[in-house]
């Protein structure tokens, strides 16, 4: 796209009816490093790749913890999905601290939707230029949603954005049929090849990525380096192939026993 | 109407005992109004944090409302700052929670325990507006007159006056505290009519948080 004479305030329509600065605020989704994020009927998995500005300096810091039950991944704009993110626990904790129980995760989405969408209608703001995964589990099962800058959300079997997510979502497409019965060793495993994709070549390894999970029994949390490596390793050594969708047993040993029968499915570096 | 009042005493009493690396709290489970008993099963004490336990007596909804509050704010904390709050730093957000109520307060007589950062046991008592202090052992509630000063004669805490300054921890062994804390409430049970029906001690020390009840007279 390019700047046209409708562009500078977001409380103005083109004559086509487009809010060119909302539009903008999406393009800097995509210019943030990869979210994804994936789930199956008792667990949800969120995977980011985390670049440091150089080498000296820490990773940005794009999984949040809003709640026991709810995580945020997010990309863009950090610095407003870090404000984004204590709204969440802000509302997450008022709500348990009224209800006693826990904020249902389609609740939340629908109030961060909202206040996104006033960014888009006064002219003294503008729109937050993150998108957030939001994961998460509830009285009505496990839940990920996407909140965009326009204030739209959609609800997703297995999402990715971010920068070069279109790899992970080609993966992603291809498999998620097959996400609501998975294990969470499973989810995890495909949450690790399709941030590979985003990668486009570059060693995966846990220095440069987050894992998080959240599931039935199991509190949001993220992994840590050590967990996240075992588990690139389990299936670096499967190698090209695409890990098979049975059991494969605990993530953390080498895969010399697992077999990987991939002739039905093609290696994501075929396509 | 002229003279109905906001708040309401349900009775009960508290204790807290510090050792050098473990912490009793115990708390009968008396909830009482007037010269009625509400239920004999309801608990005085809350964890607000893995280090920090808190007893409380007096009007039980404000000590409810309290204990919310603090959840809260201990999550809030955690978000921000990625661990637990520690006793200590808990012992100042609850006097600062009381006061914020100074012209209202919460009818609530606390008593916190845990163990500090180092790991040895605190005991920190509260007045209702968040007047406190970190004490060896503390007793509050309507039996904390009849237990205090026996509390005073076992455990003999050293004067603030003498010098070199002791330490505030009691030089008691586990088993023994919590012996000490039951014979307290059993005393207490006999002569205070709010104090009775069962007894709740949570231990805290190195190895985590462990429970433990003992019957008290139901009269």
């Amino acid at each position: 796209m390019f700047r046209n004479q409708y562009d500078t305030d977001v409380t103005t329509w083109s004559p086509q009816g487009r809010l060119f600065q909302v539009e903008y605020a999406m393009e800097a989704v995509k210019q943030g490093s990869a979210a994804i994020g994936l789930r199956s009927k008792t667990h949800v998995v969120l995977a980011s790749v985390n670049k440091a500005q150089s080498e000296l300096s820490s990773h940005q810091k794009k999984i949040f913890k809003a709640d026991e039950h709810i995580g945020v991944a997010i990309a863009g704009l950090t610095a407003d999905g870090r404000v984004l993110s204590r709204y969440m626990r802000s509302e997450c904790i008022n709500y348990s601290y009224t209800y006693e129980s826990p904020l249902p995760v389609g609740r939340l989405v629908v109030q961060l939707a909202d206040k996104a969408q006033v960014c888009t209608q006064r002219s003294w703001k503008r729109p937050y230029g993150v998108g957030l995964l939001v994961a998460g589990l509830d009285e009505s099962g496990a839940h990920l949603y996407y909140n965009c800058p326009s204030g739209n959300y959609f609800e997703y079997q297995a999402f990715a954005i971010g920068s070069r997510s279109q790899a992970a979502k080609t993966y992603l497409e291809r498999r998620f049929e097959s996400f609501i019965s998975s294990s969470r060793e499973d989810l995890l495993r495909d949450a690790l090849f399709a941030l590979r994709e985003t990668l486009q070549g570059e060693k995966l390894k846990s220095s440069i990525c987050t894992v998080a999970v959240v599931g039935a029994g199991e509190a949001f949390h993220i992994l840590d380096n050590e967990t996240v490596q075992g588990l690139i390793d389990a299936f670096e050594i499967v190698g090209e192939e695409v890990p098979a969708t049975e059991e494969g047993g605990a993530a953390d040993e080498p895969a010399a026993d697992q077999s990987a029968p991939a002739e039905e499915v093609p290696a994501p570096m075929d396509i | 109407m002229a003279n109905w009042s906001p708040y309401d005493n349900n009775g009960g009493t508290c204790v807290a005992i510090a050792g050098a690396n473990y912490c009793v709290i115990a708390a009968d489970t008396r909830m009482s109004t007037g010269y009625s008993i509400l239920t004999r099963d309801y608990s005085k004490i809350c964890k607000l944090a893995d280090k920090s336990v808190m007893a409380s007596s007096g009007f039980q909804a404000d000590v409810r409302a309290l204990q919310k509050v603090l959840a809260a704010r201990h999550s809030i904390y955690q978000h921000q700052h990625n661990k637990q709050m520690s006793c200590p730093a808990m012992a100042q957000l609850l006097s600062n929670t009381l006061y914020y109520k100074r012209f209202f307060p919460y009818y609530a007589f606390n008593v916190l325990g845990g163990l500090d950062n180092e790991g040895k046991g605190c005991v920190f008592t509260y007045d209702a507006v968040g007047s406190y202090e970190r004490v060896g052992y503390s007793a509050q509630g309507s039996g904390s007159t009849l237990i205090m000063p026996f509390l005073d004669n076992q455990l003999k805490s050293p004067s603030p006056l003498l010098l070199p300054a002791k330490d505030a921890v009691t030089p008691l062994s586990e088993p023994e505290a919590i012996d000490l804390v039951k014979t307290c409430f059993a005393s207490a049970t006999e002569r205070d009519i709010y104090t009775g029906d069962k007894l709740e001690i949570m231990v805290l020390n190195v190895d985590g948080i462990r429970c433990e009840y003992m019957e008290l007279r139901k009269d």
